[in-house]
């Protein structure tokens, strides 16, 4: 094999050579593919968007037009402020909710496993419930929590409560508790990345200087896991913020979120209404995504 | 700020599982003595300097600290600093957090633990980068960072890891001629763990030669060069040659021995602890000369296998009565107003003084 060199390539390039391509030409055809993917996928659907949530639209039909009116009427009405406010009031409480357990559960993986084979099977067990689909993990939340389920139940038999707790199914309170059952994941992951990123001398070194425990954790790790909690937080606010599948099973329909609006907008065919509803969150997410940016430098971590 | 402490490792041991990294030693450090432990990776120095500074364990015997028994107090509360091998500098952090990271961690106000810090830099002479972040600096920059940061605690003892492993040749000359400098001006105790010969002999006050969990030796650099104490030590430290062989005859300081297959050498006993009917002797590289012996046992008859010029030295291999790959290193001048080529057979000897006996440690 290795003396088939110089004469064999030789051979095989010469006749070739007339048609060569410029290397900015090559850069260009190489950046094609992904263009032509995220343009097609992405950037035209946004388009597309924008474009109709200035259309007209009656029971039946779209007019291709250009009014405000459909951002007037969402952004006049009072519901949709409160739509809004209880999907970032999801937002904030899944959020905290997340960060909390999330942080935990890396620190734990990070700092309490020694070994990294131990560390990486935990790691998987922690993804063996995304095998199932989101919908199925939430829907198994009902058998728990329904008035007949097994928390309930199980209270009543053991005679804590005579009557079944109503809250714990079909509020606000399910909702929460399915949101962070399902997104936590998306927090322990990139916080993990961070805390393994950090070497552990530095633990050391902040004992050598006398800080507690409690210190080194305020001084030294969680100012290190920072750019992972950024990264997750940006994850689980921007499904919380988009989600409408979760608010309407956990809620029985009792709560609302803006997708849920922009949903039950389209089952009535108002789909100009609903695209000024999409462009206007999609505004309201990346403006919180960028004050996200503006605290926390994740560049270091990608 | 003399308030350098002595220390006292009494019987240590340190015990992973099932291995053992530390057999019981014992040593003194005097107070305000550079110390440096020196030994091939996995010699438990490292074990050793951590359980000074607290970060390991120890699993039997004591380490006092000038008058206080340390061993199961926190690193913080022992008076001891550590700068460790990377350094361990906090990257979020800039220069002036860095160094007054102890004395937030004491609650000290932010600003006078901030002036104290500058105090610090500017001692280094890192005043002008006090805002920077660590991963600004070069290495030599992060290692003084590093040792303010120790220093400013006004530790008793300061605990070195590896402190010049992180640099290139250059630096690490001159980092080591400021230690020695900073270690002379504050008088206080460093114990310095190193793997590097040349490193330990121009720092050291007493060298530690460790080896499997033992000391081998604990010496001034002068002691452990001239009368190493064990066939390791004198191989560790590459300048002499060492001859293993029976004991033939054994009388006063004067010691015959017999290589198997080969000659007999004569060598002078200093002291040499744990002998038997076999025994190890040394013989100084630099003092083997090319001629016939003045007695027999102080010389053999070889064949050259190797010559290396060194400028201002040639180190000579030959092989001959029964001993391999022995080493004489000869001055230029010496060499090339004689010179010998590979595979001629020459005569070597020294002087009686220069071959000694070597101990052997008793487990």
């Amino acid at each position: 094999m290795a003396t088939m060199t110089s004469s064999e390539t030789d051979k095989i390039e010469s006749p070739k050579k007339a048609f060569r391509l410029s290397p900015a030409a090559i850069s260009y055809l190489q950046a094609t593919p992904l263009t032509v993917i995220l343009g097609a996928f992405l950037l035209l659907p946004i388009a597309m968007i924008a474009v109709v949530s200035f259309w007209d639209y009656d029971f039946a039909q779209m007019y291709p037009d250009f009014l405000t009116m459909n951002y007037a009427e969402t952004l006049g009405s009072w519901v949709t402020w409160k739509t809004y406010l209880n999907t970032l009031k999801f937002a904030v409480i899944v959020w905290a909710i997340t960060v909390f357990i999330g942080f935990w559960v890396a620190y734990f993986l990070a700092f309490h496993i020694r070994t990294t084979a131990m560390q990486m099977v935990l790691f998987l067990v922690c993804t063996v419930p995304f095998l199932t689909s989101n919908i199925i993990r939430m829907i198994s939340w009902i058998p728990v929590l329904g008035r007949n389920g097994i928390i309930n139940s199980g209270l009543i038999h053991s005679g804590i409560i005579s009557e079944p707790v109503e809250w714990l199914l079909y509020s606000d309170f399910a909702v929460v508790l399915a949101m962070v059952h399902l997104y936590t994941l998306f927090m322990v992951t990139p916080i993990f990345n961070t805390l393994m990123r950090i070497d552990k001398s530095l633990v050391e070194a902040a004992r050598d200087a006398g800080a507690s425990s409690v210190q080194i954790l305020t001084n030294v790790i969680i100012p290190l896991a920072k750019p992972g909690i950024a990264i997750g937080t940006i994850f689980v606010v921007t499904l919380v913020m988009a989600d409408f599948s979760t608010v309407q099973v956990m809620s029985g329909g009792q709560s609302a979120s803006v997708a849920l609006m922009m949903k039950n907008q389209m089952s009535l065919l108002q789909y100009p209404a609903a695209a000024a509803n999409a462009v206007v969150l999609l505004v309201l997410v990346l403006l919180m995504v960028a004050g996200i940016l503006r605290i926390v430098d994740i560049r270091k971590e990608l | 700020m003399s308030k350098a402490a002595e220390i006292d490792i009494a019987s240590v041991s340190k015990i992973y599982g099932t291995t053992t990294a530390v057999h019981a030693i014992s040593l003194k450090i005097p107070a305000g003595t550079y110390c440096c432990l020196l030994g091939p990776s996995g010699c438990g120095k490292t074990s050793t300097l951590r359980m000074i500074a607290g970060h390991e364990s120890i699993s039997s015997g004591d380490v006092r600290l000038g008058n206080t028994v340390v061993t199961d107090l926190p690193p913080a509360r022992r008076g001891t600093a550590m700068m460790f091998q990377s350094y361990a500098l906090f990257p979020h952090l800039d220069l002036i957090d860095n160094v007054a990271f102890s004395l937030k961690m004491k609650g000290v106000e932010k600003d006078a633990r901030r002036a104290k810090a500058l105090e610090m830099l500017k001692l280094m002479q890192l005043e002008a980068y006090a805002t920077r972040r660590p991963a600004q600096l070069s290495g030599g920059q992060q290692q003084r960072v590093a040792l303010a940061r120790a220093l400013i605690t006004d530790p008793e003892a300061l605990l070195l890891d590896e402190p010049l492993s992180a640099l290139d040749p250059f630096l690490k000359i001159r980092m080591r001629a400021e230690l020695k400098k900073l270690q002379t001006s504050l008088g206080i105790t460093f114990v310095h763990v190193t793997h590097s010969q040349e490193e330990a002999m121009a720092l050291a006050d007493i060298i530690v030669i460790m080896n499997d969990g033992r000391i081998e030796q604990a010496a001034h650099p002068r002691v452990v060069f001239e009368r190493p104490a064990t066939a390791f030590v004198a191989r560790f430290m590459g300048d002499h040659n060492v001859i293993s062989g029976r004991v033939i005859s054994h009388q006063g300081n004067r010691l015959k021995l017999s290589v198997p297959a080969g000659g007999d050498f004569l060598a002078t006993d200093v002291g040499a602890a744990g002998l038997s009917d076999t025994a190890d002797i040394a013989i100084r590289t630099d003092h083997v000369r090319i001629g016939a012996p003045s007695e027999e046992g102080l010389g053999f008859t070889g064949s050259v296998s190797n010559v290396e010029y060194r400028g201002s030295s040639v180190k000579l291999t030959v092989n001959g009565a029964g001993v391999e790959d022995f080493t004489a290193i000869l001055s230029d001048t010496e060499f090339f107003a004689n010179p010998v080529k590979v595979g001629e057979a020459i005569p070597l000897s020294w002087g009686p003084e220069d071959a000694i006996v070597l101990g052997r440690l008793t487990h």
